[in-house]
């Protein structure tokens, strides 16, 4: 590969500085497991490529002072994987994420990267969306707070303007289960894919649930990965659940509502018809898997 | 275009080489530090064959930059042997037959190696999930499996 410029700042500001800079012509580069990839089959060129992993923030998760997660947008699969306490609070966003790739990938790619290559099909995505988790866009600006669901505009395109990179993702406190008589949080990713390991998702689907004492749904969110030109939030499945036991006519409800909410298009990995019939069923059962991590009676 | 001075350790030895900017790690232990143990198969991290260890996690080096590299610690199938004498994968990998061209045999000993260091005792669907990102045309994985088995029952002192 051919460029001229690697530079592997130590802070969020510096980094700012190098991509307004390059104009244009920088790319953050985390993993590297998207980006040198295409980059060597001459998908892109770019000029300075941003090592980020050696800034505190992109490297580090840590609980937050109100119950929440920060997690730097370079941290790797298998790092995710390795921090019991967010295994046990968001599970879903953490299969999700150990979904991508093989060992080898795990040891590198991060959400951050995952979100930045805007693939429609991305894994991490919709669990993210499911959870409410918003990132840090730092910029020449200062720091921006944006949804997930709003980060990803077009396949391969993001709303980061010129000079823009994620910093982190902030994931909302849970309520720990530690009471048996209070709330109650659970969620959950499926993907469908032709193969049993490391395929392109055909359909994703995450799930987000929180439970009051008495088992009810009081705040669910879902998101949908590959059935769209950007992975999508639907606030019809998510509304087919709050209020109710996730019973049977619920969840029926529910999947029918993703069903709806899928746009696909037919490729060579699923039809329209396949995906839009998936997107409920796997909306059905990540629903029913979160609903059992809340401790509710699935 | 200035060629970039790392200063890094390779099998526990210390080691400075120059290096192009975008050259990925893989080309630096092939081409300027001779380890050429590190096969280069698919090129974009699909394969396996360029598996070493880059601060105690299993990478494609095919996918990381050599310049990435400053002040860490690289691993590769060279530093798996201690001296003259096999480690118990690569004698496994031997006696068993678990290996015709050779081309994938790195990657799937430092990937094998690395399932073993976390998790001595895994189940045949354990290892074939931890090995799935190492490709093998020839032999078929089957004997791989095995061989991975039965060094982590040696490594337990169970065979």
């Amino acid at each position: 590969m051919n460029g001229s410029g690697y530079e592997a700042p130590r802070t969020v500001e510096e980094t700012v500085t190098l991509l307004q800079q390059a104009n244009g012509a920088a790319r953050v580069l985390a993993g590297g497991t998207d980006l040198l990839a295409q980059m060597k089959m001459g998908m892109t060129s770019p000029a300075l490529l941003i090592d980020v992993k050696k800034i505190p923030e992109l490297a580090s998760i840590e609980q937050t002072a109100d119950g929440g997660f920060r997690i730097g947008a370079a941290v790797c699969g298998a790092a995710l994987a390795e921090h019991a306490a967010l295994v046990a609070a968001w599970p879903g966003i953490v299969e999700a994420a150990r979904l991508i790739g093989s060992e080898q990938i795990q040891g590198r790619a991060s959400l951050g990267g995952n979100l930045c290559n805007g693939s429609p099909a991305a894994d991490s995505v919709p669990a993210l969306i499911a959870a409410g988790a918003t990132c840090t866009i730092a910029g020449p600006g200062g720091t921006r707070s944006v949804a997930v669901e709003d980060v990803i505009t077009a396949p391969g395109k993001t709303c980061l303007a010129t000079g823009e990179l994620v910093v982190d993702f902030r994931l909302p406190p849970r309520p720990d289960g530690s009471d048996a008589r209070a709330a109650k949080a659970g969620d959950a990713y499926l993907r469908m894919i032709p193969r049993s390991e490391m395929d392109i998702a055909i359909v994703g689907a995450g799930v987000s649930l929180t439970l009051d004492e008495a088992g009810v749904c009081t705040a669910a969110r879902v998101g949908l990965g590959a059935v769209a030109a950007t992975p999508l939030r639907v606030d019809a499945a998510a509304a087919a659940l709050i209020g109710t036991t996730l019973d049977d006519a619920a969840l029926a409800a529910a999947g029918e509502a993703a069903s709806a909410a899928a746009r696909p298009i037919d490729d060579k990995r699923g039809t329209i018809a396949y995906r839009k019939q998936v997107a409920g069923v796997l909306t059905r059962r990540a629903a029913k898997i979160a609903l059992a991590r809340a401790g509710g009676n699935g | 275009m200035a060629r970039r001075h790392v200063s890094t350790r390779v099998n526990g030895e210390p080691v400075e080489f120059l290096c192009e900017p975008h050259q990925t790690l893989l080309d630096v232990l092939r081409d300027e530090l001779q380890l050429t143990g590190t096969k280069e198969g698919c090129g974009t991290g699909d394969c396996g064959a360029c598996s070493v260890m880059l601060d105690g996690r299993l990478i494609c080096s095919c996918l990381a930059l050599a310049a990435e590299v400053e002040g860490a610690e690289v691993r590769t199938v060279e530093g798996i042997a201690s001296g003259n004498e096999l480690h118990p994968l690569q004698r496994h990998f031997l006696e068993e037959a678990a290996l015709q061209c050779g081309i994938c045999t790195p990657g799937f000993l430092v990937a094998a190696k690395a399932l073993l260091d976390g998790n001595p005792d895994p189940t045949e669907r354990e290892v074939r999930f931890a090995l799935a990102g190492n490709l093998c045309r020839c032999t078929g994985y089957d004997k791989i499996i095995r061989a991975v088995l039965d060094s982590a029952a040696e490594l337990r002192g169970e065979a």
